[in-house]
């Protein structure tokens, strides 16, 4: 594969506009964790008008729930959980801002309409790929909803966090196109 | 009459959770190694390496290849001439598995209520415990931790007789399609014939524990695994959805007698983290 890119958060429109479906990306800066219980109270506090508890302005979420951390180690593995869980929630997410999404399989088309309106980008990490993943996380803390545990809403700073863009902001998907290049009739 | 007391049985079952989340089979990693070398798509070759390199890593800093380290099920072989004494047999297995993912740092991934209250219950229990009372005077364990996102794309049909084995693949090869990159492919394919309608679950499940190299020693049945192997691989799915070859390392097929209304047929999804270990006490 080519050379991977190199991505800084809060994440920037220009920079996200050249990304293209397949291109290997290496994530640095701050993300936030956030799974199904975490979304769900994410979309309750739109919904009624309340501030998130972190700011969502060219944020990043990666969908997981990590392991806890061994002695030593700001976290323990920490591989990305199935999207399609967290498809009901995304849109109202990235019409205030969420610009990067990092889960694995496939997303919904009312998420992939919502990229494309949004300009955000969904990027594929490998599932089960947790140890590699849990070494580029240097920094890990709750910073909201403790009594979800896993769950938390945590935030991350990462160097180099491995992904590919499974989604751009023109609305390729590497799940479609991919898997049409490698069938076999 | 043999006695094993709950106070052995504890620890083995604790080391084992850790073990096996920790140390994935070589005969996994032999499968990934030889999909590798067949793989045609750089990007399904690259997410392959790192698979295998975190599989290295893991083993090494003693973490879980991956951070769903499932519910605990744990299938018991439990010799008639065996006591089981010093306390309850299910509460020493699901202490051990409450010492193990407490003590390994594995993810407790349970919730007591499965529909309205969804709390955690903080230490991985309850296992889902399936005992056979066999001949003999040992007690085998075996642990395998089942992550979510496989088995949340598997499913149990009661198809008919008409259906022959063409329909059984079909409906097996269409349960992968369906499934694309969620239940984190190349992934390992349990399936169950026969039985009745949870007994072909179950099979799903047993099937899953068969060394991946092995072949089944019945040549039909052998044969039937390789074409819904190659079937699967035309899919072009690849390793995490993103396309590729390599959508299935294996397919393992047990069954059983059935009433002569049904053929249920059972698809247990395994991802690549296809873990288990076993103990003989």
């Amino acid at each position: 594969m080519a050379e991977a890119i190199h991505l800084q958060t809060p994440l920037k429109a220009e920079k996200l506009a050249e990304l293209k479906t397949g291109d290997k990306v290496m994530i640095s800066g701050t993300i936030y964790t956030a799974r199904d219980a975490a979304h769900k109270r994410l979309v309750e506090l739109l919904k009624e008008g309340k501030e998130l508890p972190f700011d969502i302005e060219g944020a990043v979420i990666y969908y997981v729930g990590p392991a806890p951390a061994p002695p030593g180690r700001p976290i323990g593995s920490a591989g990305p959980t199935t999207s399609y869980r967290m498809d009901p929630y995304a849109p109202a997410l990235m019409d205030v801002g969420l610009k990067g999404m990092i889960g694995k399989g496939p997303r919904s088309k009312e998420v992939i309409d919502s990229m494309i309106k949004n300009k955000a980008v969904y990027f594929a990490a490998i599932g089960g790929a947790a140890v590699v993943i849990a070494d580029s996380i240097k920094e890990a803390e709750i910073i909201a909803y403790k009594d979800l545990g896993t769950e938390a809403i945590r935030k991350m700073r990462v160097e180099n966090f491995p992904c590919i863009v499974a989604n751009d902001v023109n609305g390729n998907d590497i799940f479609k196109e991919g898997v049409e290049k490698y069938r076999i009739q | 009459m043999r006695e094993i007391n709950c106070s052995e049985i504890i620890p083995v079952v604790r080391k084992m959770c850790m073990d096996a989340n920790f140390y994935i089979g070589d005969d996994v990693t032999e499968k990934l190694k030889e999909f590798y070398e067949k793989e045609e798509s750089p990007t399904a070759k690259e997410v392959l390496k790192i698979i295998m390199d975190n599989n290295e890593l893991a083993a090494e800093v003693k973490m879980p290849t991956c951070q769903d380290t499932g519910v605990a099920v744990v299938f018991v072989e439990l010799g008639q001439e065996v006591h089981i004494a010093g306390g309850d047999f299910v509460g020493a297995i699901n202490e051990g598995v409450r010492q193990g993912y407490k003590d390994g740092y594995l993810r407790k991934s349970m919730v007591a209520d499965p529909i309205i209250e969804r709390k955690n219950t903080k230490d991985n229990t309850p296992a889902m415990i399936y005992t056979d009372i066999v001949p003999g005077e040992n007690l085998k364990i075996t642990v395998a931790p089942k992550g979510g996102g496989s088995e949340n794309m598997s499913e149990v049909k009661i198809m008919k007789a008409a259906d022959g084995l063409d329909g059984v693949i079909e409906f097996v090869v269409d349960r992968v399609r369906r499934s694309g990159g969620n239940p984190c492919p190349p992934i390992v394919v349990g399936v169950g014939l026969g039985g009745n309608f949870e007994q072909s679950a179950l099979l799903a499940k047993r099937a899953l524990l068969r060394p991946l190299d092995d072949i089944n020693p019945e040549p039909k049945w052998a044969e039937v695994e390789e074409r819904m192997l190659v079937e699967i691989n035309k899919l072009g799915i690849g390793p995490q959805g993103l396309g590729g070859r390599t959508t299935a390392l294996a397919v393992k097929i047990l069954h059983k007698p059935c009433h002569i209304a049904s053929m249920p047929v059972a698809v247990n999804i395994q991802c690549h983290a296809a873990r288990h270990k076993s103990a003989i006490l």
